[in-house]
């Protein structure tokens, strides 16, 4: 009998042993790196895909006896995040390279999950190609540099040639003002019935769409910010945010946006750009300069005449003040992380990455706006699209996000101030003032009165 | 229960030398061996995440944005229960488990396994087939179907228009109505199955004998049909208020939780602190609470289930 007692043990062993031991398994970690990055959930898109099976065929064969191990975690933009966060916060997991979009790399530098790369940027001739704009959003708040990016994006208004033809409105559309934007949707309500008049993403279905093609481009024209960066404080109770949520009221009060039932619809982006603009049911919607990829040949909704349909146009500032234009931006980039096994191997796979031939073939494909100057210099990245010289243009008139951790808990608040606003259930004051409160909420007495100097 | 029959039974056991018992208890524990690895596995991924996540529930855990751990005491508790939101989500929840489980699913699984004794073989093939269907899609498909029907250019509003019926905008008026329906849909699979086996223990003779005293039809499901199933009845409560308390795909593709947090039931709520606002500690706090209203709910079910003291 004690020996029966004895066999189940060892089978009982035998069994839950291997199951342990796979859980730590690593494999081979001193020739290898772990490259962890976002695959679309969209499974005809696999342009990050197949720029980085590319450059690891490049990067093997020049490192005889070094291996590349790709991880593509297939998730919405805020899984993304929430998955990487977990992989980087266990040694055993953490990949040697992470992609990190810039707005949360001083929460994971606060959470010490990357490593700073200040010694491999100065010995490296390529730097020198960063815009200083792209340079400040890897820095942390340390003043060191986090990452390496590789590209950027900008936002404006997309509109419609063919409804701005019916209502009377010039198809080469300069509007100057937030009051031109009501004029013109006012002017497509009345003359072009049944067409939505205009769109700008409002509410949490919609997610940090809101907060930055929404919120952040009213909030960034008027003479108000979210932050205050010489008093590294968070600005309340300021009359610029207050007038964005009044632009917001008229929008959907008024009738002007669609019904607050569609736009709180967790999937209107993708009824905008697939239905409503090939459709004519829209007049113009403030968007990413990437819209248009939903229109190309190989994107979700191809549609040969986009080019001809559609314009393109900057977000004026409130009242036309200078500079006239605004635009919001973000943007992604290489991190190494405190866990790599391999960091000099990685930051070999970054340099491999970031030459200026392999810079412009991905921005091209991904139809990213360059960060590096030679790559915006590059014609074949200038002619690569119709949209891509306005839209690398407007970099000079971008806003970057406060990329703080209190951002995304800042953003989610937005979010639902919006929502009460354009679902009626609060005023423009009220939303200000619940928002002020949330905001001293998440970030203690760290709020102040004063907002920065613009830009 | 168990403590009080064997207690009974006892004294009326046979005597039996203290060595005889010792063996007995070796061969128990050598019966018992082969369990040994599926203890050991639920230990491991069972109660090894329950306790993990009553720990971070007393902590600051943060996803990112902070380096450290500190232990807070009652502090996300007390974060909690200060928080409108949190009271609406726990609202939410109830509401939805009560109007889809307790009242929806229960009640229609019970109606049809009962009519589904009067049907011909035919009918009964055909409609098993068709609720069965709902069950077996996985929750998110169930969930983006759902939404295709209930959105406002969606099937329902379609059939409506035809219909000359007023439409309705479910997923921005009523959400909750809305997810709740869909639960309906997809879970009332699983309470008839439950009733349909639960109907056929039922002893013809005891409805007959019932029948030829004069009871009528009501009469017989009240007094004979329901007391024999009562256990059925309770064990099935419990599961499907268990399910629905964590339903989470079915509502996140519907409404996300909205619109103005209408439809943000705990595990949404739930989701949205730990892994969008990266608030672990906070997170796993509130989803120590849902835990609790289970074992709530659990408790009042088991009462339900002991023998009558008659």
């Amino acid at each position: 009998m004690r020996f029966r007692k004895l066999a189940t043990l060892a089978l009982t062993g035998a069994v839950i042993a291997p199951l342990l031991a796979a859980c730590g398994s690593s494999g081979d970690s001193k020739n290898e790196i772990k490259i962890a990055y976002q695959r679309s959930t969209d499974n005809n898109s696999r342009i990050m895909d197949n720029f980085l099976a590319g450059v690891k065929k490049q990067f093997e064969k020049a490192n005889p006896g070094k291996k590349v191990n790709l991880i593509p975690i297939q998730a919405t933009e805020n899984d993304y995040y929430t998955k990487l966060d977990l992989m980087m916060k266990s040694p055993r997991t953490a990949p040697d390279l992470a992609y990190e979009d810039t707005f949360l790399i001083n929460s994971d530098i606060k959470a010490g999950f990357l490593r700073p790369l200040d010694a491999n940027v100065k010995s490296w001739d390529q730097w020198s190609q960063f815009q200083d704009t792209a340079k400040a959003s890897v820095t942390g708040l340390d003043g060191k540099v986090y990452g390496v990016p590789d590209g950027t994006d900008t936002r404006g208004i997309w509109y419609d040639k063919r409804v701005f033809a019916k209502a009377g409105l010039p198809t080469n559309w300069e509007p100057k003002s937030w009051n031109d934007l009501l004029a013109a949707a006012r002017q497509i309500k009345k003359k072009a019935p049944g067409v939505i008049p205009m769109s700008i993403y409002t509410g949490k279905a919609s997610g940090e769409a809101s907060s930055m093609q929404g919120f952040e481009m009213l909030l960034y024209g008027t003479n108000d910010q979210l932050y205050n960066d010489q008093q590294k404080k968070w600005v309340v109770g300021s009359k610029g945010f207050q007038d964005s949520m009044n632009f917001l009221k008229t929008v959907y009060s008024t009738g002007l946006g669609p019904k607050p039932s569609q736009a709180l619809d967790a999937n209107i982006s993708t009824n905008i750009n697939t239905d409503w603009f090939p459709n004519q049911k829209i007049g113009f919607s403030i968007d990413g300069s990437w819209t248009a990829n939903n229109w190309i040949s190989t994107g979700p909704k191809p549609w040969k005449d986009w080019t001809k349909n559609i314009g393109w146009t900057a977000m004026p500032t409130q009242n036309g003040q200078a500079p006239g234009k605004t635009s919001m931006s973000g943007g992604w980039s290489w991190a190494i992380t405190k866990n790599a096994k391999n960091p000099t191997l990685a930051w070999k796979f970054i340099t491999a990455m970031q030459t200026e031939k392999n810079a412009v073939s991905y921005d091209n494909a991904s139809q990213n706006i360059a960060v590096r100057k030679d790559v915006a210099a590059d014609a074949k990245y200038q002619n690569s699209s119709p949209t891509v010289k306005f839209f690398t243009d407007l970099v000079a008139d971008t806003h970057y996000r406060p990329a703080y951790a209190e951002y995304p808990k800042v953003s989610t608040v937005i979010q639902e101030q919006m929502e009460a606003v354009t679902t009626g259930s609060s005023s423009p004051a009220k939303a200000s003032a619940d928002y002020d409160k949330a905001v001293a909420d998440i970030v203690g007495n760290n709020t102040t009165k004063d907002s920065g100097p613009a830009k | 229960m168990t403590a009080s029959a064997t207690a009974e039974r006892t004294p009326a056991a046979p005597e039996t030398s203290g060595a005889a018992r010792g063996t007995m208890r070796g061969r128990t524990i050598v019966r018992g061996l082969p369990l040994l690895p599926a203890v050991v596995l639920l230990l491991i991924f069972l109660a090894g995440p329950i306790i993990y996540c009553i720990y971070y529930a007393f902590t600051d855990m943060q996803l990112t944005g902070a380096t450290t751990t500190n232990f807070v005491g009652l502090a996300n508790f007390r974060k909690a229960f200060g928080d409108d939101q949190f009271y609406n989500a726990i609202l939410q929840t109830l509401i939805f488990t009560v109007l889809s489980a307790i009242v929806g699913q229960n009640l229609l699984g019970l109606a049809i396994a009962l009519l589904f004794r009067l049907a011909t073989k035919v009918l009964r093939s055909i409609v098993g087939a068709l609720v069965i269907a709902a069950w077996v899609v996985p929750e998110i498909v169930a969930g983006y179907l759902m939404y295709a029907f209930f959105r406002d250019e969606g099937s329902l509003n379609e059939i409506l228009k035809f219909l000359h019926l007023p439409q309705q905008n479910w997923l921005y008026t009523l959400p909750i109505l809305a997810v709740s329906l869909a639960n309906v849909w997809r879970g009332t699979a699983f309470s008839m199955l439950v009733y349909s086996a639960a109907l056929a223990e039922v002893p013809a003779e005891l409805t007959e004998a019932a029948a030829m005293d004069g009871a009528g039809v009501w009469q017989r499901f009240w007094h004979v049909t329901l007391p024999t199933i009562r256990r059925s009845v309770a064990t099935n409560l419990m599961l499907i208020t268990l399910q629905t308390l964590s339903v989470f795909g079915l509502i996140f593709a519907m409404t996300k939780g909205g619109p103005s947090n209408k439809s943000t039931t705990l595990p949404i709520y739930t989701y949205q602190t730990a892994l969008q606002n990266y608030e672990i500690g906070y997170g796993t706090a509130m989803a120590l609470v849902l835990l609790v209203i289970g074992a709530l709910f659990s408790l009042v079910y088991l009462r339900a289930l002991r023998p009558e003291a008659d």
